[in-house]
Protein backbone atom coordinates (compact mmCIF):
# COMPACT_ATOMS: atom_id res chain seq x y z
CA UNK A 1 0.00 0.00 0.00
CA UNK A 2 1.08 3.42 -1.14
CA UNK A 3 1.01 6.12 1.31
CA UNK A 4 -0.16 9.75 0.47
CA UNK A 5 -1.33 9.67 -2.81
CA UNK A 6 -2.74 13.09 -4.33
CA UNK A 7 -3.60 13.86 -7.84
CA UNK A 8 -3.50 16.92 -8.86
CA UNK A 9 -4.03 18.17 -12.14
CA UNK A 10 -4.52 21.58 -13.85
CA UNK A 11 -6.66 22.11 -16.49
CA UNK A 12 -7.70 26.01 -17.74
CA UNK A 13 -11.16 27.11 -16.63
CA UNK A 14 -12.22 28.43 -20.42
CA UNK A 15 -11.67 27.81 -23.66
CA UNK A 16 -12.65 28.81 -27.53
CA UNK A 17 -14.11 26.13 -29.13
CA UNK A 18 -11.26 23.71 -31.03
CA UNK A 19 -8.26 25.44 -29.33
CA UNK A 20 -5.57 23.25 -28.09
CA UNK A 21 -5.27 23.55 -24.22
CA UNK A 22 -2.36 22.25 -22.34
CA UNK A 23 -3.38 20.22 -18.93
CA UNK A 24 -0.66 18.96 -16.44
CA UNK A 25 -1.15 15.83 -14.19
CA UNK A 26 0.84 14.83 -11.31
CA UNK A 27 0.08 11.99 -8.49
CA UNK A 28 2.41 11.46 -5.68
CA UNK A 29 3.43 8.28 -5.11
CA UNK A 30 6.32 6.31 -4.80
CA UNK A 31 6.99 3.89 -8.01
CA UNK A 32 8.12 1.51 -5.99
CA UNK A 33 10.19 -0.68 -9.11
CA UNK A 34 10.24 -4.00 -7.60
CA UNK A 35 14.40 -4.13 -8.10
CA UNK A 36 15.56 -2.56 -4.75
CA UNK A 37 16.03 -4.34 -1.49
CA UNK A 38 15.58 -3.59 1.80
CA UNK A 39 19.02 -3.10 4.98
CA UNK A 40 18.08 -6.70 4.94
CA UNK A 41 18.55 -7.73 1.61
CA UNK A 42 15.32 -8.50 1.25
CA UNK A 43 13.18 -7.17 -1.88
CA UNK A 44 11.32 -4.89 -1.48
CA UNK A 45 8.25 -5.58 -3.37
CA UNK A 46 6.70 -3.79 -6.61
CA UNK A 47 4.27 -0.87 -5.86
CA UNK A 48 3.16 1.47 -8.86
CA UNK A 49 0.78 3.46 -10.64
CA UNK A 50 0.58 1.10 -13.52
CA UNK A 51 -2.16 2.44 -15.74
CA UNK A 52 -3.20 6.29 -16.44
CA UNK A 53 -5.85 7.97 -18.08
CA UNK A 54 -7.95 10.85 -19.60
CA UNK A 55 -11.31 11.21 -20.81
CA UNK A 56 -13.49 14.24 -22.18
CA UNK A 57 -17.46 13.45 -21.79
CA UNK A 58 -17.10 10.02 -22.17
CA UNK A 59 -14.52 10.10 -25.06
CA UNK A 60 -11.13 9.05 -24.49
CA UNK A 61 -7.64 11.28 -24.79
CA UNK A 62 -4.72 9.40 -23.77
CA UNK A 63 -4.36 6.04 -22.52
CA UNK A 64 -0.97 5.44 -20.61
CA UNK A 65 0.47 2.29 -19.32
CA UNK A 66 3.16 2.93 -16.93
CA UNK A 67 6.24 0.50 -16.50
CA UNK A 68 8.48 0.20 -13.02
CA UNK A 69 11.14 2.33 -14.64
CA UNK A 70 8.96 5.49 -13.95
CA UNK A 71 10.01 7.66 -11.31
CA UNK A 72 8.21 8.62 -8.26
CA UNK A 73 5.50 11.30 -8.55
CA UNK A 74 4.59 10.47 -12.05
CA UNK A 75 3.71 13.95 -14.44
CA UNK A 76 2.30 14.13 -17.11
CA UNK A 77 1.68 16.96 -19.37
CA UNK A 78 -0.57 16.81 -22.82
CA UNK A 79 -2.25 18.58 -24.93
CA UNK A 80 -6.07 17.94 -25.85
CA UNK A 81 -8.46 20.23 -28.34
CA UNK A 82 -12.00 20.89 -26.84
CA UNK A 83 -14.58 21.07 -29.08
CA UNK A 84 -17.28 22.08 -26.47
CA UNK A 85 -17.71 22.47 -22.37
CA UNK A 86 -17.86 19.36 -20.54
CA UNK A 87 -15.32 17.69 -17.95
CA UNK A 88 -12.25 15.94 -18.14
CA UNK A 89 -12.04 12.90 -15.97
CA UNK A 90 -8.81 11.26 -14.79
CA UNK A 91 -7.64 8.17 -13.50
CA UNK A 92 -4.65 6.40 -12.08
CA UNK A 93 -4.76 2.69 -11.28
CA UNK A 94 -2.06 1.77 -8.57
CA UNK A 95 -1.14 -1.71 -8.59
CA UNK A 96 -2.52 -2.41 -5.04
CA UNK A 97 -6.12 -1.90 -6.77
CA UNK A 98 -6.90 1.41 -5.69
CA UNK A 99 -8.06 3.70 -8.40
CA UNK A 100 -7.91 8.10 -7.91
CA UNK A 101 -10.02 9.52 -9.59
CA UNK A 102 -9.96 13.65 -10.71
CA UNK A 103 -12.59 15.64 -12.62
CA UNK A 104 -12.15 19.30 -14.18
CA UNK A 105 -14.83 21.11 -15.72
CA UNK A 106 -14.14 23.56 -18.81
CA UNK A 107 -16.55 25.79 -20.33
CA UNK A 108 -15.78 26.62 -24.24
CA UNK A 109 -16.65 29.46 -25.67
CA UNK B 1 44.80 -3.48 -9.23
CA UNK B 2 42.76 -1.58 -6.72
CA UNK B 3 45.48 1.19 -6.83
CA UNK B 4 44.89 1.75 -10.50
CA UNK B 5 41.03 2.23 -9.69
CA UNK B 6 41.31 4.63 -7.48
CA UNK B 7 44.09 6.61 -9.47
CA UNK B 8 41.55 6.90 -12.24
CA UNK B 9 38.30 8.01 -10.05
CA UNK B 10 40.80 10.73 -8.97
CA UNK B 11 41.74 11.43 -11.91
CA UNK B 12 38.41 12.06 -13.26
CA UNK B 13 37.13 13.99 -10.41
CA UNK B 14 39.51 16.79 -10.58
CA UNK B 15 39.29 16.95 -14.83
CA UNK B 16 37.92 20.95 -14.62
CA UNK B 17 36.93 21.68 -18.24
CA UNK B 18 35.88 24.89 -19.85
CA UNK B 19 32.11 24.92 -19.79
CA UNK B 20 29.70 24.35 -22.58
CA UNK B 21 26.43 25.61 -23.21
CA UNK B 22 24.32 23.14 -20.67
CA UNK B 23 22.51 25.90 -18.67
CA UNK B 24 21.32 29.49 -19.54
CA UNK B 25 22.70 31.90 -17.31
CA UNK B 26 21.57 34.50 -18.13
CA UNK B 27 17.52 33.19 -17.78
CA UNK B 28 15.30 35.38 -15.63
CA UNK B 29 13.38 33.42 -13.08
CA UNK B 30 9.96 34.50 -11.89
CA UNK B 31 7.48 31.90 -10.39
CA UNK B 32 4.38 31.26 -10.93
CA UNK B 33 4.81 34.10 -13.27
CA UNK B 34 4.38 36.46 -10.19
CA UNK B 35 7.16 36.09 -7.72
CA UNK B 36 10.22 37.50 -9.18
CA UNK B 37 13.66 35.64 -7.61
CA UNK B 38 16.59 37.81 -7.63
CA UNK B 39 19.50 35.20 -9.51
CA UNK B 40 21.95 37.87 -9.32
CA UNK B 41 23.55 40.11 -6.93
CA UNK B 42 26.28 42.44 -6.32
CA UNK B 43 28.11 40.59 -3.82
CA UNK B 44 28.28 41.52 0.06
CA UNK B 45 30.95 43.90 1.35
CA UNK B 46 32.39 40.88 3.28
CA UNK B 47 33.59 38.59 -0.31
CA UNK B 48 35.34 41.98 -1.16
CA UNK B 49 37.96 40.76 -3.14
CA UNK B 50 36.87 37.19 -3.35
CA UNK B 51 33.58 37.55 -6.02
CA UNK B 52 31.81 40.40 -7.17
CA UNK B 53 28.83 39.42 -7.71
CA UNK B 54 26.74 36.55 -6.38
CA UNK B 55 24.37 33.83 -7.71
CA UNK B 56 21.80 31.31 -7.49
CA UNK B 57 22.72 27.78 -8.22
CA UNK B 58 19.52 27.84 -10.47
CA UNK B 59 20.88 29.51 -13.41
CA UNK B 60 23.50 26.48 -13.48
CA UNK B 61 20.42 24.00 -13.93
CA UNK B 62 19.51 22.75 -16.97
CA UNK B 63 16.68 24.31 -19.44
CA UNK B 64 14.54 21.58 -18.13
CA UNK B 65 15.59 21.70 -14.75
CA UNK B 66 15.04 25.58 -14.60
CA UNK B 67 11.55 25.24 -15.91
CA UNK B 68 10.50 22.87 -12.98
CA UNK B 69 10.96 25.63 -10.66
CA UNK B 70 9.18 28.31 -12.16
CA UNK B 71 6.04 26.84 -11.74
CA UNK B 72 4.82 25.68 -8.56
CA UNK B 73 2.92 22.66 -10.33
CA UNK B 74 5.62 21.27 -11.78
CA UNK B 75 7.80 21.63 -8.85
CA UNK B 76 7.82 18.54 -6.85
CA UNK B 77 9.26 19.81 -3.72
CA UNK B 78 5.81 21.37 -3.59
CA UNK B 79 4.43 18.20 -2.56
CA UNK B 80 6.48 18.34 0.56
CA UNK B 81 5.25 21.43 1.45
CA UNK B 82 1.49 20.46 0.92
CA UNK B 83 2.60 18.16 3.23
CA UNK B 84 4.19 20.93 5.81
CA UNK B 85 0.83 22.17 6.04
CA UNK B 86 -1.12 19.90 6.96
CA UNK B 87 1.33 18.94 10.11
CA UNK B 88 1.82 22.95 10.81
CA UNK B 89 -2.13 22.56 11.57
CA UNK B 90 -1.95 19.17 13.62
CA UNK B 91 -1.78 19.35 17.32
CA UNK B 92 1.32 17.29 19.53
CA UNK B 93 2.87 16.58 22.50
CA UNK B 94 2.30 16.96 26.05
CA UNK B 95 0.94 20.59 25.58
CA UNK B 96 -1.30 19.66 22.46
CA UNK B 97 -0.80 22.67 20.15
CA UNK B 98 0.14 23.17 16.88
CA UNK B 99 2.48 24.93 15.04
CA UNK B 100 -0.49 27.57 13.84
CA UNK B 101 -1.81 28.03 17.56
CA UNK B 102 0.98 30.28 18.70
CA UNK B 103 2.13 31.53 14.84
CA UNK B 104 -1.57 31.69 12.82
CA UNK B 105 -1.33 30.73 9.20
CA UNK B 106 2.48 29.60 8.01
CA UNK B 107 2.38 31.83 5.40
CA UNK B 108 2.06 35.24 7.64
CA UNK B 109 3.23 34.01 10.57
CA UNK B 110 6.82 32.85 9.16
CA UNK B 111 7.09 35.65 6.50
CA UNK B 112 10.55 37.08 6.71
CA UNK B 113 11.96 34.04 8.73
CA UNK B 114 14.13 31.62 6.27
CA UNK B 115 15.95 34.88 5.10
CA UNK B 116 17.77 35.81 8.46
CA UNK B 117 18.58 32.11 8.92
CA UNK B 118 20.69 31.14 10.48
CA UNK B 119 20.57 33.39 13.41
CA UNK B 120 21.76 34.07 16.90
CA UNK B 121 19.12 33.58 19.79
CA UNK B 122 19.56 35.69 22.85
CA UNK B 123 17.88 32.98 25.37
CA UNK B 124 19.57 30.14 23.94
CA UNK B 125 22.35 32.03 23.32
CA UNK B 126 23.67 30.25 20.34
CA UNK B 127 23.28 30.37 16.70
CA UNK B 128 20.31 28.15 15.38
CA UNK B 129 19.56 27.22 12.18
CA UNK B 130 16.18 26.98 11.30
CA UNK B 131 15.99 22.91 11.74
CA UNK B 132 17.18 23.39 15.45
CA UNK B 133 14.50 26.14 16.13
CA UNK B 134 11.86 24.11 14.82
CA UNK B 135 12.96 21.43 17.04
CA UNK B 136 12.91 23.84 19.79
CA UNK B 137 9.67 24.89 19.33
CA UNK B 138 8.41 21.29 19.24
CA UNK B 139 10.19 20.43 22.53
CA UNK B 140 10.25 23.36 24.42
CA UNK B 141 6.58 24.64 22.85
CA UNK B 142 5.21 21.80 22.22
CA UNK B 143 6.04 19.29 24.79
CA UNK B 144 6.77 16.62 21.35
CA UNK B 145 9.32 15.07 19.89
CA UNK B 146 12.28 16.04 17.62
CA UNK B 147 12.18 15.76 14.25
CA UNK B 148 15.32 14.27 12.62
CA UNK B 149 17.88 16.81 11.83
CA UNK B 150 17.38 16.96 7.80
CA UNK B 151 14.64 13.63 8.13
CA UNK B 152 11.58 13.96 5.83
CA UNK B 153 9.30 15.95 8.21
CA UNK B 154 11.85 18.09 8.98
CA UNK B 155 12.53 19.23 5.23
CA UNK B 156 9.30 19.49 4.61
CA UNK B 157 8.45 22.15 7.18
CA UNK B 158 11.66 23.71 6.40
CA UNK B 159 10.39 24.02 2.64
CA UNK B 160 7.13 25.38 3.83
CA UNK B 161 8.97 28.20 5.93
CA UNK B 162 10.71 29.15 2.73
CA UNK B 163 7.81 28.88 1.20
CA UNK B 164 6.49 31.34 3.31
CA UNK B 165 9.22 34.01 3.17
CA UNK B 166 10.24 33.01 -0.84
CA UNK B 167 10.82 36.32 -3.06
CA UNK B 168 12.59 37.68 0.48
CA UNK B 169 16.58 38.88 0.37
CA UNK B 170 18.68 36.58 2.30
CA UNK B 171 19.64 39.03 4.97
CA UNK B 172 21.85 37.14 7.53
CA UNK B 173 23.77 38.72 10.47
CA UNK B 174 27.72 38.24 10.77
CA UNK B 175 28.45 40.64 13.47
CA UNK B 176 27.52 40.41 16.79
CA UNK B 177 27.86 37.08 18.91
CA UNK B 178 27.66 35.01 16.09
CA UNK B 179 30.92 36.55 14.91
CA UNK B 180 33.36 33.77 15.84
CA UNK B 181 31.00 31.00 14.81
CA UNK B 182 30.80 32.97 11.13
CA UNK B 183 34.92 33.08 11.62
CA UNK B 184 34.98 29.45 11.89
CA UNK B 185 32.50 28.89 9.08
CA UNK B 186 34.67 30.99 6.87
CA UNK B 187 38.11 28.83 7.96
CA UNK B 188 36.57 25.97 6.89
CA UNK B 189 35.62 27.26 3.42
CA UNK B 190 38.94 28.10 2.60
CA UNK B 191 40.74 25.01 4.25
CA UNK B 192 41.80 22.14 1.72
CA UNK B 193 40.27 18.54 3.15
CA UNK B 194 40.57 15.04 1.75
CA UNK B 195 42.81 13.28 -0.16
CA UNK B 196 41.85 15.73 -3.01
CA UNK B 197 43.34 18.56 -0.84
CA UNK B 198 39.92 20.92 -2.35
CA UNK B 199 38.37 23.29 -0.08
CA UNK B 200 34.76 24.55 -1.07
CA UNK B 201 36.29 27.42 -2.28
CA UNK B 202 38.58 25.97 -4.78
CA UNK B 203 35.33 24.65 -6.44
CA UNK B 204 32.41 26.99 -6.07
CA UNK B 205 34.62 30.49 -5.63
CA UNK B 206 37.38 30.13 -8.23
CA UNK B 207 35.18 27.32 -10.58
CA UNK B 208 31.56 28.21 -10.64
CA UNK B 209 30.62 28.53 -14.24
CA UNK B 210 33.42 25.45 -15.36
CA UNK B 211 32.21 22.06 -15.58
CA UNK B 212 33.44 19.34 -13.01
CA UNK B 213 33.07 16.22 -15.19
CA UNK B 214 28.96 16.29 -16.05
CA UNK B 215 28.64 18.50 -13.30
CA UNK B 216 27.85 22.97 -13.98
CA UNK B 217 29.51 24.17 -10.88
CA UNK B 218 27.56 26.66 -8.89
CA UNK B 219 28.96 29.27 -6.12
CA UNK B 220 27.33 26.32 -3.71
CA UNK B 221 24.77 29.03 -2.38
CA UNK B 222 22.10 27.86 -0.22
CA UNK B 223 19.55 30.51 -1.02
CA UNK B 224 17.48 27.52 -2.55
CA UNK B 225 17.23 25.22 0.21
CA UNK B 226 15.62 23.19 1.02
CA UNK B 227 16.05 21.45 -2.89
CA UNK B 228 14.40 19.23 -4.02
CA UNK B 229 16.97 17.16 -6.06
CA UNK B 230 16.08 15.04 -9.43
CA UNK B 231 18.64 12.46 -8.03
CA UNK B 232 17.22 11.11 -4.89
CA UNK B 233 13.64 12.65 -5.81
CA UNK B 234 13.37 13.98 -2.17
CA UNK B 235 13.58 17.06 -0.63
CA UNK B 236 17.50 18.10 0.27
CA UNK B 237 18.74 19.72 2.85
CA UNK B 238 22.05 21.88 3.92
CA UNK B 239 24.12 19.88 5.64
CA UNK B 240 23.20 16.94 3.70
CA UNK B 241 24.53 18.55 0.60
CA UNK B 242 27.30 19.62 2.65
CA UNK B 243 28.45 16.11 3.67
CA UNK B 244 28.28 14.62 0.25
CA UNK B 245 30.89 18.00 -1.34
CA UNK B 246 33.48 17.11 1.87
CA UNK B 247 33.07 13.54 1.20
CA UNK B 248 33.49 14.29 -3.13
CA UNK B 249 37.22 15.54 -1.90
CA UNK B 250 37.81 12.03 -0.06
CA UNK B 251 37.72 13.85 3.38
CA UNK B 252 36.31 12.53 6.84
CA UNK B 253 33.13 14.39 6.51
CA UNK B 254 31.10 16.54 9.51
CA UNK B 255 28.19 15.08 10.92
CA UNK B 256 24.68 16.51 9.71
CA UNK B 257 23.41 18.70 12.43
CA UNK B 258 26.98 18.79 13.60
CA UNK B 259 28.40 22.66 15.62
CA UNK B 260 31.07 22.28 12.83
CA UNK B 261 27.98 22.29 9.73
CA UNK B 262 25.96 24.99 11.43
CA UNK B 263 29.20 26.99 11.26
CA UNK B 264 30.12 26.40 7.62
CA UNK B 265 26.51 27.01 7.62
CA UNK B 266 26.46 30.28 8.86
CA UNK B 267 29.06 31.28 6.55
CA UNK B 268 27.73 30.23 3.48
CA UNK B 269 24.38 31.24 3.77
CA UNK B 270 25.75 35.10 4.38
CA UNK B 271 27.58 34.76 1.01
CA UNK B 272 24.30 34.68 -0.26
CA UNK B 273 23.40 38.09 1.18
CA UNK B 274 21.55 39.89 -1.42
CA UNK B 275 20.17 36.93 -2.85
CA UNK B 276 15.94 35.69 -2.66
CA UNK B 277 15.20 33.12 -0.50
CA UNK B 278 13.73 30.42 -3.36
CA UNK B 279 12.94 26.98 -1.86
CA UNK B 280 12.27 24.72 -2.12
CA UNK B 281 14.35 24.78 -5.16
CA UNK B 282 14.85 22.14 -8.18
CA UNK B 283 18.50 20.65 -8.38
CA UNK B 284 20.09 17.75 -10.30
C1 LIG C 1 3.29 27.34 22.37
C2 LIG C 1 3.59 28.24 21.28
C3 LIG C 1 4.44 27.76 20.11
C4 LIG C 1 4.24 26.64 19.32
C5 LIG C 1 3.20 25.57 19.47
C6 LIG C 1 5.22 26.72 18.28
N1 LIG C 1 6.01 27.83 18.43
FE1 LIG C 1 7.45 28.46 17.18
N2 LIG C 1 7.83 30.03 18.41
C7 LIG C 1 7.17 30.31 19.58
C8 LIG C 1 7.81 31.43 20.24
C9 LIG C 1 7.39 32.05 21.57
C10 LIG C 1 8.87 31.81 19.40
C11 LIG C 1 9.89 32.91 19.67
C12 LIG C 1 9.42 34.17 19.08
C13 LIG C 1 10.59 35.04 18.87
O1 LIG C 1 11.50 35.03 19.68
O2 LIG C 1 10.58 35.71 17.84
C14 LIG C 1 8.85 30.94 18.26
C15 LIG C 1 9.71 31.03 17.18
C16 LIG C 1 9.65 30.24 16.04
C17 LIG C 1 10.47 30.43 14.87
C18 LIG C 1 11.51 31.52 14.66
C19 LIG C 1 10.87 32.78 14.16
C20 LIG C 1 11.87 33.88 13.93
O3 LIG C 1 11.44 34.98 13.58
O4 LIG C 1 13.09 33.65 14.04
C21 LIG C 1 10.14 29.43 13.98
C22 LIG C 1 10.75 29.19 12.62
C23 LIG C 1 9.12 28.63 14.62
N3 LIG C 1 8.84 29.16 15.85
C24 LIG C 1 8.53 27.51 14.05
C25 LIG C 1 7.58 26.73 14.67
C26 LIG C 1 7.06 25.50 14.11
C27 LIG C 1 7.44 24.92 12.75
C28 LIG C 1 6.18 25.01 15.02
C29 LIG C 1 5.39 23.72 14.92
C30 LIG C 1 6.17 22.51 14.69
C31 LIG C 1 6.15 25.94 16.15
N4 LIG C 1 7.02 26.95 15.91
C32 LIG C 1 5.34 25.78 17.26
C33 LIG C 1 6.08 29.64 20.07
C34 LIG C 1 5.56 28.49 19.54
C1 LIG D 1 35.23 18.95 -6.08
C2 LIG D 1 34.47 20.16 -6.19
C3 LIG D 1 33.58 20.55 -5.03
C4 LIG D 1 34.00 20.90 -3.76
C5 LIG D 1 35.41 20.91 -3.19
C6 LIG D 1 32.80 21.30 -3.07
N1 LIG D 1 31.70 21.19 -3.88
FE1 LIG D 1 29.83 21.79 -3.47
N2 LIG D 1 29.17 21.12 -5.25
C7 LIG D 1 29.99 20.55 -6.22
C8 LIG D 1 29.18 20.18 -7.35
C9 LIG D 1 29.69 19.52 -8.63
C10 LIG D 1 27.86 20.54 -7.04
C11 LIG D 1 26.61 20.38 -7.92
C12 LIG D 1 26.57 21.50 -8.95
C13 LIG D 1 26.55 22.85 -8.32
O1 LIG D 1 25.50 23.34 -7.87
O2 LIG D 1 27.64 23.45 -8.18
C14 LIG D 1 27.90 21.15 -5.74
C15 LIG D 1 26.80 21.67 -5.08
C16 LIG D 1 26.84 22.34 -3.87
C17 LIG D 1 25.72 22.99 -3.25
C18 LIG D 1 24.30 23.05 -3.81
C19 LIG D 1 24.05 24.36 -4.53
C20 LIG D 1 22.64 24.55 -4.96
O3 LIG D 1 22.36 25.57 -5.61
O4 LIG D 1 21.78 23.71 -4.68
C21 LIG D 1 26.17 23.51 -2.08
C22 LIG D 1 25.36 24.28 -1.07
C23 LIG D 1 27.59 23.20 -1.97
N3 LIG D 1 27.95 22.49 -3.08
C24 LIG D 1 28.40 23.58 -0.92
C25 LIG D 1 29.73 23.20 -0.79
C26 LIG D 1 30.53 23.48 0.39
C27 LIG D 1 30.06 24.24 1.61
C28 LIG D 1 31.75 22.95 0.15
C29 LIG D 1 32.95 22.86 1.11
C30 LIG D 1 32.72 22.06 2.28
C31 LIG D 1 31.72 22.35 -1.17
N4 LIG D 1 30.47 22.51 -1.70
C32 LIG D 1 32.79 21.74 -1.78
C33 LIG D 1 31.35 20.39 -6.16
C34 LIG D 1 32.14 20.71 -5.08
Amino acid sequence: MADNVTPRVRVPRDATAGEVITIKTLISHPMESGQRKDGDGNPIPRSIINRFTCDFNGQNVIDVTLEPAISTNPYFEFQATVPESGAFTFTWYDDDGSVYEDTKEIAVS
Amino acid sequence: MMKTALKGAVYGLIALAASTAVADESAELVINGETEIVTRADAPAHLDGALSEVTSGWLYRSDETQAMQMDDFDNPGMLAVEDAMVAWGTAEGTENKSCADCHGAAEEGMAGVRATYPKWNDNAEEVRTLAMQINACRTENMGAEEWKYDGGDMLAMEGLISYAGRGDTINVAIDGPAQAMWEQGRDMYYTRTGQLELSCANCHEQNYGNMIRADHLSQGQINGFPTYRLKNAKLNGVHSRFKGCVRDTRAETYAVGSEDFIALELYVASRGNGLSVEGPSVRN
